[in-house]
């Protein structure tokens, strides 16, 4: 046994409960890694393509699989009529197991299995078989040879028919109806009322690599390579939809082609692939179609919200509310959180945040970045723009006057706060006070705006461990079920690594996505970064605490650096202070901090538009976008990961609507030419900054999320700008140019 | 069939109906094309085919028999990284990574088209060609990139178009001289 | 897909003989065999035919083959300067990419992009005839106002096509028995009346070889689109342009529409309303309301009418200033 074994016998968790702040840190330290905009560490692998994602990967005998959807929007079906499909060369299979296949993916974190049964069918395009074929090809045109019999029933495909069938849900992160003070009598008393209802529609993520398993079953165990961000909940998941106990199932999602939240919990296909692998004694790859994606895996829910924001002269709100409709296919728990920024953005007595949930036979609603925010800052900061209008305030000085001293709900105090700075820092770097009055800037034929936006993203962590061992040849390897969907996780794990015990970056090796490893919290919610990154800091953190005692040294006085530890005038290699290799598992969990401060990122958004007056096209000029998110780990990919939130905020804002045809509640839009995500052109150079935070109630690495602050916010900046380039205030996202034309002058 | 993919002879036997991207992807083992849509609705799966970027999932790979096709494997190594590849890395030119191969195999056959003096969308006079901003991202706006890596993709693509000029204009596998001779895979 | 029988054809004959489907660049083509919209029992890949130059002609014209990919066109010299509003229209088009492989046979012969017809779950006369059409009644945003039936309301998703439109070109096509067809572009399509699964003159394996261009109008050209997003998206209204004014007056004009109909568009009516006139604001709401005289929206392409309308008069204006 080594040193360090004998010192310490086998007890090598070190584990953390968020109850009490943490104000220092060792990765202030002096590798001086940390925060750095350091390329990303896969970035080679990436760019050579050479990472493998979840379809890559090699496998003797494989076979492929297709899925086969159900072309009706609700009912029963009575047969799959598989003849065709089995005559075809090169079909091997079709399956459908009803009991087992899931009807719409997990949600994200849940443990249970997704829900089963997909003999009752509940949405159009709900998978219910997969056909299986020798190659991609045959299996491609067996699942289009199948047929289906089926009896239909009655079912809800139109939002508006049924608002009144809404159904306050279950609380989650948020209640579902909540309630401060008297809404009404201070609305009705108060001297300047906005009622406004703000539409948005069902959006889907559009991650760039389809959902994708491949299943094989070695000795009774099933090995998924997926496509996933939750890998220890979606083991879950999986093993109990299959029936199977956990260990029996091993999910790997070491590259994983975007999410968004889209990934969260498991897709169709992974249940499917295992039932066809078990069936078949042979590895089945399944890819999603783009149109399944679209049809198959979770869309966000659209939304009717309706804002009211009753002020006193001077604009201070002490009214306020903010109702929101949202839908799900009946048997689905899930709802969006419209209003999850709504409970702490601005002051207010008397205020209600309610959503009330419609069922509906459509595509299973789930996560997509930013549950809530996403939507509902774009309704309540265009609520707040138009409030600003009529008040005849600047936007951010009515902002200022409601900036609450402390959390105004929950009387709690905020861990850290800087929105108005954001703002005001925001203001001088876009040239904010160059705006003009509303549609009075044309030039030719095109009418020129700017828009202001606040962002807000809750904080959250999430239980999460990694494992670090430090090897006897100097190098440190971090291994997590963690993923990195785009984040940046690989990278900002190494650089926590690296930094924490004094090693150069190559020499910290990440292992991600391997569900044999200890468990994370997984990528979602922005909580990945806190949560994930804490587990390897502390795991860190013991290491020192264990080189420091063989050094015979106190963790305070030991400085790490460059391979060395360094105290009492003493330097000496790490290596020479383990005998062999040292491995300790670090742990988060939350705590009290939470329900003590309450803890958000902050940011603006500035937005310059141009609006064409003939044809209501509308071209973003220019965004920027200033943001706090506590200790900021990587100052590229952190960057990046603002550029994605800004760019979804332009697609929400301006095209991303996914249609489903009330007649048959079939999605109409389903690929990738229809459902317009930003292109290149569609996005001008953005610009971001950061302010400077440390948040030392958050984790004891002082970082919040970043991934959603981004999106908080941006389709709302780009709306008002619309607004005050054109004068005409649109409440239904996207703002397409059909919904201004009519109202835009012709001639200036 | 028979195909030179990366300067290598590949045999294969495959269905008539196989895409080129299919065809690499699933029988030569060269994954590093991506298929985001499979109906030239993103770029994920761009080639360069007789030195011209295309949508290798519209296309049979029947039909390329005679062909030199490029795939970012051929481009360079994790070791010996194109000009492009390593500006997508140093401007962080991406995020998940999964349209990232397209992009670069797509910005090497535009700066090539740029090269020939070919206008885009966004040109003033058609045969006064400049590669500003908004003419990459023209240009580019065949690939799709959903976690917006947009502005470092220009970023990177205007970096290897004012440095390295005309060699990263050109596609450059490994020298002929450089490779097995004429390796034979069967897939 | 279904299987096909895949044949490469060395020469013209052998291309029209084979009885099969021809292939070029195939981005349409494979795009809906993939979904089943299209099942040809055999391809017949014509993209080695020796017809991918451009030539001038003696009438001062162009000879384009067929197989020229939409990329080499829009690039040719002639083409930048002589027929800008082709260059531009076909810059508007698609993608780098899809440029590189489309060819312009194929461009021609496009199909629809209607969501319905894209998916076989869906009743579409074009696709599967006699079966209905769900986009009647259902969402229609990208769909027609012009030229529709009670049976299809499809657009012609084609830029290049409208501004062959405008530019009167002829379709050049050998059949099978060697007989060699010119077609002018203004009756190369049909409307869909109760066949909407015919959208062209072309018989059976008769091939498109070349499209010859007439000598380069005078005046200036055009060609505007207006799309969602920036680029990489279809027309919502397009509009290629060809206007000579001469002495105050408008002396010609050619004016062709994209998004609007089942073919790229063209009313003579349109022209009539502004030639001979001075160009003014009246004249170009005469032109719009020539244009838009039968047009008829189907609920969520309503906008199109007045997108189409705006859009022309300022086209216009652009044209004559």
């Amino acid at each position: 046994m080594s040193i360090i074994g004998k010192l310490f016998g086998s007890d090598d968790t070190n584990a953390l409960v968020m109850d009490e702040p943490r104000p220092t840190s060792f990765l202030d330290g002096a590798q001086d890694v940390i925060g750095k905009p350091i390329n990303r560490v896969e970035g080679p692998l990436k760019v050579a393509g050479r990472a493998p994602y979840a379809a890559e990967y090699p496998a003797e005998r494989l076979v492929y699989g297709v899925l086969v959807r159900a072309t009706f929007g609700r009912g029963k079906l009575t047969k799959v009529d598989d003849t065709a499909a089995r005559a075809l060369p090169g079909v091997i299979d079709v399956i459908t197991d009803y009991d087992t296949f899931i009807r719409s993916p997990g949600q994200g974190g849940a443990t249970d299995a997704p829900p089963q049964g997909v003999q009752d069918v509940q949405y159009f395009g709900e998978p219910i078989a997969v056909v299986v074929g020798e190659t991609f090809e045959a299996a491609r045109d067996g699942a289009a040879a199948v047929r289906l019999e089926y009896e239909e029933a009655d079912a809800n495909f139109v939002f508006a028919a049924h608002k009144d069938q809404g159904k306050e849900p279950k609380k989650d992160q948020i209640p579902g109806h909540s309630k401060q003070g008297n809404f009404e009598k201070a609305f009705n008393d108060a001297p300047v009322q906005l009622d406004v209802t703000y539409t948005t529609p069902s959006q889907n993520s559009t991650a760039m690599e389809p959902h994708a398993s491949i299943a094989e079953w070695r000795d009774g165990t099933l090995i998924l390579h997926g496509a996933y961000q939750m890998v220890a909940s979606d083991q879950q998941q999986l093993a109990k939809a299959l029936g199977v106990s956990a260990d029996k199932v091993r999910i790997i999602a070491r590259y994983v082609g975007g999410g968004f939240g889209s990934k969260l919990g498991i897709a169709p296909e992974s249940v499917a692939a295992a039932v066809a692998a078990k069936k078949l004694g042979r590895p089945v790859k399944i890819v999603l179609a783009r149109q399944q994606v679209y049809e198959a895996t979770v869309r966000r829910s659209n939304t009717e919200q309706r804002i009211r924001l009753g002020t006193d002269a001077n604009g201070k709100i002490d009214a306020l509310s903010h109702n929101s409709l949202i839908a799900n296919t009946p048997y689905e728990q899930y709802w969006e959180p419209v209003g999850v920024g709504t409970h702490f953005i601005y002051g207010g007595e008397n205020r209600e945040v309610n959503h009330d949930l419609i069922p509906m036979n459509l595509t299973a609603a789930g996560s997509m970045r930013a549950p809530g925010e996403a939507v509902g800052m774009m309704g309540l900061e265009c609520a707040m723009d138009e409030l600003a209008e009529k008040l005849g305030l600047d936007p951010i000085e009515l902002r200022r006057r409601n900036e609450p001293a402390q959390e105004p709900e929950k009387q709690i105090p905020f861990s850290s706060r800087q929105m108005i700075p954001a703002l005001e820092q925001g203001a001088q770097l876009f040239g904010w006070s160059q705006r003009k009055k509303a549609g009075t800037d044309r030039r030719g034929e095109w009418l020129y705006g700017m828009g202001v936006a606040a962002a807000v993203r809750s904080n959250q962590l999430q239980k999460s461990a990694a494992k670090v061992t430090l090897t006897t040849d100097g190098r440190a390897i971090v291994d997590t079920d963690m993923t990195d969907i785009g984040t940046g996780t690989y990278t900002i794990l190494a650089q926590i690594t690296a930094e924490t015990l004094g090693l150069p970056l190559d020499k910290v090796v990440v292992h991600l996505g391997d569900g044999k490893a200890p468990a994370s919290s997984g990528s979602g919610g922005s909580w990945g970064a806190g949560s994930s990154g804490s587990s390897v800091y502390l795991a860190c953190e013991g290491i020192r605490e264990r080189l420091a005692k063989s050094m015979g040294v106190s963790v305070e006085e030991m400085t790490l650096k460059d391979g060395r530890a360094i105290a009492q005038n003493r330097a000496v290699p790490v290596t020479e202070l383990i005998e062999e290799n040292l491995s300790v598992t670090g742990q988060i969990e939350p705590g009290k901090q939470e329900k003590k401060f309450h803890q958000a990122s902050y940011g603006a958004h500035f937005c310059a538009v141009k609006v064409n007056a003939v044809t209501g096209e509308v071209r973003v000029e220019r965004m920027l976008g200033v943001f706090s998110a506590g200790r900021i780990l990587n100052e590229k990919t952190a960057r990046s990961q603002c550029l994605g939130g800004m760019t979804f905020g332009i697609g929400a804002a301006l095209t991303e609507e996914l249609i489903h045809d009330e007649r048959s509640g079939k999605v109409v839009n389903r690929d990738m030419a229809e459902y317009h995500v930003p292109v290149n052109a569609d996005v001008p150079q953005l610009e971001v900054h950061f302010l400077s935070e440390r948040d030392i109630h958050a984790n004891p690495i002082h970082a919040k999320g970043i991934g959603e602050l981004g999106i908080s916010g941006a389709g709302a900046a780009v709306a008002n700008a619309i607004y005050n380039a054109t004068g005409v205030r649109v409440r239904d996202f996207p703002i397409t140019c059909d919904k201004i034309i009519e109202q835009l002058p012709f001639d200036a | 069939m028979r195909f030179t993919i990366n300067q290598k002879t590949y045999e294969a036997d495959v269905d008539v109906r196989t895409s080129l991207l299919d065809l690499c992807r699933e029988h030569l083992g060269l994954t590093g094309s991506k298929k985001g849509c499979d109906h030239g609705q993103c770029g994920a799966c761009t080639m360069l085919v007789n030195g011209r970027r295309i949508n290798a999932c519209l296309s049979l790979a029947v039909m390329h028999q005679d062909d030199e096709i490029v795939t970012i494997e051929g481009l360079g190594t994790v070791e010996d990284l194109h000009p492009m590849q390593a500006a997508f890395v140093s401007h962080d030119g991406y995020q998940c990574g999964y349209c990232t191969p397209g992009q670069i195999c797509s910005a090497v056959g535009m700066l090539d088209e740029v090269k020939k003096g070919w206008a885009s969308h966004v040109t003033g006079d058609l045969d006064q060609v400049s590669l500003t901003d908004a003419e990459i991202s023209e240009r580019m706006s065949g690939n799709i990139c959903r976690c917006a890596a947009y502005p470092n993709i220009v970023d990177a693509i205007r970096e290897v178009a004012g440095q390295w000029g005309e060699q990263a204009i050109k596609p450059a596998p490994r020298s002929a001289a450089e490779q097995p001779a004429q390796e034979k895979v069967s897939a | 897909m279904k299987t096909f029988d895949y044949q490469r054809a060395d020469t013209i004959e052998a291309a029209t003989h084979a009885n099969g489907r021809f292939i070029a660049g195939g981005t349409n083509l494979l795009d809906l065999m993939k979904l089943q919209v299209e099942t040809p029992e055999r391809l017949v890949d014509i993209s080695r035919l020796d017809l991918n130059g451009i030539e001038e002609r003696e009438d001062g014209g162009l000879s384009i083959g067929a197989l020229v990919p939409n990329s080499d066109l829009a690039a040719d010299p002639r083409v930048v300067e002589k027929y800008e509003v082709l260059s531009r229209a076909l810059l508007a088009g698609a993608s780098g990419q899809l440029r590189n492989k489309a060819s312009t046979g194929g461009n021609l012969l496009q199909r629809t992009r209607c969501y319905y017809f894209y998916d076989t779950a869906s009743r579409c006369n074009k696709r599967a005839p006699g079966s209905g059409c769900d986009a009647i009644g259902g969402f229609n945003r990208i769909l027609a106002v012009l030229g529709t039936s009670e049976q299809c309301i499809a657009t012609h998703p084609s830029d290049m096509a409208v501004a062959m439109r405008a530019l009167d070109a002829t379709i050049v096509t050998q059949k099978a028995d060697g007989d060699k067809r010119r077609i002018s572009i203004h009756d190369f399509y049909r409307l869909p009346g109760d066949t909407p699964q015919i959208e062209t003159v072309l018989d059976a394996g008769e091939l498109i070889t070349h499209v010859e261009l007439p000598a380069p109008p005078a005046g200036k050209q055009v060609y505007r689109k207006v799309r969602d997003r920036a680029s990489y998206a279809f027309a919502l209204v397009s509009v290629a342009g060809v206007i000579e004014v001469k002495d105050g007056v408008v002396a010609s004009a050619a004016l062709a529409f994209g998004g609007l109909g089942p073919m790229p568009w063209r009313n003579p009516a349109v022209e009539a309303a502004i030639v001979g006139r001075a160009p003014s604001t009246e004249a170009f709401e005469a032109a719009a309301d020539a244009l838009l005289a039968d047009a008829k929206g189907y609920g969520s392409n309503d906008f199109k009418i007045p997108l189409a309308r705006r859009t022309l008069i300022a086209t216009l204006r652009d044209l004559t200033a």
